[in-house]
């Protein structure tokens, strides 16, 4: 209970620091030592143990912590954790790296430098009590907040030596632990925000609240990259509550003091937009421009390996298949939420954010005042999903707050304008081809694919030779042993904005190079696990992917035969450096009514720093790829997206839950994510689940095109 | 109007059909219920009427008035957890937590009905939406506090 309470302070000082009532921290009270950058040690022995990303439910604000805690030998039940916030990284020379929570990256990219802020914090303490002992380094060890001199059982608690050993150097050479020698991570530990969660006392983005705060809604052009004509404010500019209606060029704002006030007036403005080039674009026309793609002679050569081209012109038998993936909003269910207040030359912005330091730079550069006059409050988020990482809304928020000075302005986006103003996980077409030798294995693969990049158009960066890493992802790097592959790509820019989608390329690619597997074990006659094993080479990725295969198998009893009329199917990925696999259990009637009867779904991270949280989000994955799977779809006509809520773009509810089965095989040597990886598997699975179940080759996503439901087995 | 939020009574002097949830989160400050889609579909914004829950973007403020509202920040008495928060915290069902506090409530009112829910009760009452996916630990805690209740 101790523990519990000690946390639930931790988090309510977080939320408030979130919400600019700096408290003074211990360090600079005097209370407490800093000893490197991550960690305070309190005079009552209380450690704070800061966190340098943000949190979405991911649980990284726990499992990262947990790191430093292990290396320095710390009770975790007296550890308290502090959010670090991007003008402080700024002010520190970035001493706490990058802030970015994206590409499931916490862990994986910062364990290295978390684990030896632990151990070298652990070190000066332990070097700190020998000096004062004046014995040999190696008769002294750090155990549980203390140093022990272990020949005469003398102590002296970290709390007595924190400002000494502040004054050390800092080690140069930082041995870590062996993992197999942890006591607390890999432990399943109680996430530090859950106590503020349920009572309803964290604070999102959308919670901030600050006086004299104005709130804003905008309408921004239905067909994308049109800009305002004009706008007839007449009959909202004296309605209650009404303070501003702004034509920003690219948006209107409606700044009201209540956003409900704000956002009923927008609805009666009357806007001009351009009418705009794109406004004869539909969903038809663009399958059109992706098919084009199929057949362009010049694509980006992603992967080539011996010559597939010419294997397959000669083959005796070529099997080939088209497979389609559309365009999917994020929906986070905390819509685009960003607070600002411009003082002078200062500015302080309150934003739901993955990335604060682009939410920084972009606020400096919106408001034309150097970075380091900028402080940035990153809120705990409402979902991320890939979709709070670019600042289109920061920038927004802090244009209007340049016309209403002094005024702190949230901006806070409608659900109509979050599922039209996305940036859409991109719309894919892709033809495979494989010539199969007379053993039924595949000599020669060629994989087109025809899509838009992320990188070029949102991030507007230059292609590595033509080739997004996105758009090719698992085909380009795919584990199977087949002598000629070559894997294109042709990009096709079209004027629907796209971005980061949970789990990305590895959220539509693998459906395609899983279930075409699938086709060509079929076409052999070979049980798709077999097949896939046969394929697998000896290398270490390979014998990785293998390992998680087996292991999802074996827990799904893949040998022993399923119940009259319940079929299976199974697929394997790699990818954020874990590997998963997954196998679904289904059977399908006439009506089209699909039963999961279970999803047995598998990760090898490498290292399983909290296993619960992990399992959570391998649980998570699944609700978020069969939302995707059997509904997810955006549409466009007249240049603008079709789908504007839940009633249309429809998420998956209680009442459709499969049962989920997890399992968490870590191996070890390496470090991988957990966040998406495991969404990659549950698309092919489910696919060939269903060809098993129908004898149809379901080819595109979702599924509802199909005619078919998912419905409780 | 006169609006009684978790035992508290608020004077208010908005339009009547302003929609409940933005009375609480915009006038009062009660940021608990949650904005998600403003026409009743994700349940974001529930809080309890009478222990009813009631999804507050698209009930007008005015027939609330005079009339029992609890939010996410009502639910615990004197400091002491609500045995629906506890089960939802020794199963770690949050992921972001957005959703929960309304998700928690309608749990609420649904053990309230039914005691010792089923799970076709609880697919019948648990209709809000989780983008993170809660929902298999959602129905474990469910039961869990169920089982609790059933003891104390």
């Amino acid at each position: 209970m101790k523990r519990r309470h000690f946390l639930q302070v931790s988090a309510s000082t977080t939320a408030a620091l979130s919400l600019g009532f700096v408290l003074p921290s211990g360090a600079q009270t005097g209370n407490a030592q800093e000893v490197n950058a991550w960690i305070d040690i309190h005079a009552d022995e209380s450690i704070v143990i800061r966190y340098a990303r943000t949190e979405m439910g991911q649980g990284s604000r726990t499992s990262a912590p947990m790191l430093i805690a292990e290396e320095l030998e710390v009770d975790w039940k007296k550890v308290r954790i502090e959010d670090v916030q991007a003008h402080e990284n700024l002010k520190r020379k970035r001493t706490y790296g990058d802030m970015a929570s994206v590409g499931s990256r916490t862990i994986r990219n910062s364990q290295e430098y978390l684990r030896k802020a632990g151990a070298s914090a652990r070190m000066m303490l332990v070097q700190a009590a020998a000096q004062r002992w004046g014995v040999p380094l190696n008769e002294c060890q750090a155990v549980k907040g203390k140093v022990v001199h272990t020949p005469s059982k003398k102590s002296f608690s970290y709390g007595q030596l924190a400002a000494d050993a502040s004054k050390l150097s800092p080690p140069t050479d930082i041995p870590l632990k062996d993992p197999a020698s942890w006591t607390l991570a890999g432990k399943s530990i109680p996430r530090v925000d859950m106590h503020d969660i349920v009572t309803g006392k964290i604070r999102f983005g959308v919670d901030t609240q600050l006086p004299g705060m104005l709130h804003a809604a905008i309408a921004q052009s239905p067909v994308f990259g049109s800009k305002v004509v004009s706008i007839d404010s007449s009959k909202v500019d004296n309605r209650r509550g009404i303070v501003k209606v702004l034509n920003m060029g690219e948006f209107v704002a409606v700044v009201a003091d209540n956003w409900w006030r704000a956002k009923e007036a927008l609805r009666d403005v009357s806007i001009e937009w351009e009418s705009g080039k794109y406004a004869q674009v539909n969903s038809a026309g663009l399958m059109k421009l992706y098919r084009e793609g199929l057949s362009q002679s010049d694509a980006a050569v992603a992967r080539q390996d011996g010559n597939a081209v010419a294997t397959l012109e000669k083959a005796s038998k070529v099997i080939e298949a088209e497979y389609y993936t559309p365009y999917l909003a994020h929906a986070t269910l905390e819509p685009m939420v960003c607070t600002a207040l411009l003082q002078g030359d200062q500015l302080q912005i309150w934003v739901s954010t993955q990335n604060p330091e682009s939410s920084l730079a972009a606020a400096a550069s919106t408001a034309e005042v150097p970075q380091e006059n900028v402080k940035v409050f990153a809120m705990q988020m409402g979902g991320g999903l890939g979709r709070k990482s670019p600042q289109d809304f920061t920038r927004q928020a802090v244009a209007i707050a340049k016309q209403l000075p002094g005024k702190p302005i949230k901006l806070m986006w409608s659900r109509e304008e979050d599922t039209q103003h996305d940036l859409y996980r991109p719309a894919s077409l892709v033809k495979v081809r494989a010539s199969i030798q007379a053993d039924g294995k595949p000599d020669a693969l060629h994989i087109r694919v025809s899509a838009p990049s992320i990188f070029s158009q949102l991030l507007r960066m230059p292609l590595q030779n033509g080739v997004d890493s996105q758009a090719v992802a698992s085909f380009n790097d795919h584990p199977y042993a087949i002598p000629h592959c070559l894997v294109d790509f042709a990009q096709r820019s079209a004027h629907v904005p796209v971005g980061f989608w949970r789990t990305v390329g590895h959220s539509q690619n693998p459906f395609v190079r899983e279930c075409f597997l699938d086709e060509l074990a079929h076409a052999a006659g070979v049980d798709p696990l077999a097949y896939r094993l046969s394929l697998l080479p000896n290398n270490e990725k390979a014998n990785r992917d293998r390992g998680i295969l087996q292991a999802v198998a074996k827990a799904a009893d893949w040998d022993k035969p399923l119940p009259a009329g319940v079929f299976r199917g199974i697929g394997q990925t790699d990818g954020y450096g874990s590997h998963t696999a997954c196998v679904c259990e289904v059977s399908v009637n006439a009506k089209g009514e699909v039963r999961i009867h279970r999803i047995v779904i598998g990760i090898d991270p490498g290292y399983a720093v909290n296993p619960d949280n992990i399992q959570a989000q391998l649980q998570g994955s699944v609700v978020h790829g069969l939302t995707a799977i059997f509904w997810g779809e955006m549409t466009v006509k007249d240049g603008r997206i079709e789908q504007s809520n839940f009633h249309d773009y429809r998420m998956m509810r209680m009442n459709e839950m499969p049962k989920v089965q997890t399992v968490i095989a870590s191996s070890g040597g390496f470090w991988g994510g957990v966040g998406e990886p495991a969404q990659a598997p549950l698309a092919p699975a489910l696919g060939n689940a269903l060809f098993a179940a129908t004898g149809k080759r379901l080819r595109s996503l979702p599924l509802k095109n199909h005619g078919l439901s998912l419905v409780k087995a | 109007m006169k609006l009684n939020v978790n035992g508290q009574i608020h004077q208010l002097d908005v339009e009547p059909e302003m929609p409940l949830l933005w009375a609480l989160r915009d006038e009062l400050d009660i940021k608990g219920p949650k904005y998600g889609c403003g026409i009743a579909l994700c349940g974001a914004c529930t809080v309890l009427l009478n222990g009813e829950p009631v999804r507050s973007c698209s009930y007008p403020v005015s027939s609330a008035a005079g009339q029992q509202v609890v939010s996410i920040e009502g639910l615990a008495t004197k400091g002491k957890l609500h045995a629906v928060q506890k089960a939802w915290i020794d199963h770690q069902v949050p992921q972001c937590g957005y959703c929960q506090g309304g998700q928690m409530l309608a749990a609420v009112a649904l053990l309230k009905k039914k005691p010792k829910p089923t799970d076709e009760d609880i697919d019948a009452a648990m209709t809000n939406i989780c983008r993170c996916g809660t929902y298999a630990r959602m129905r474990t805690a469910i039961h869990a506090a169920a089982r609790q209740a059933g003891q104390s």
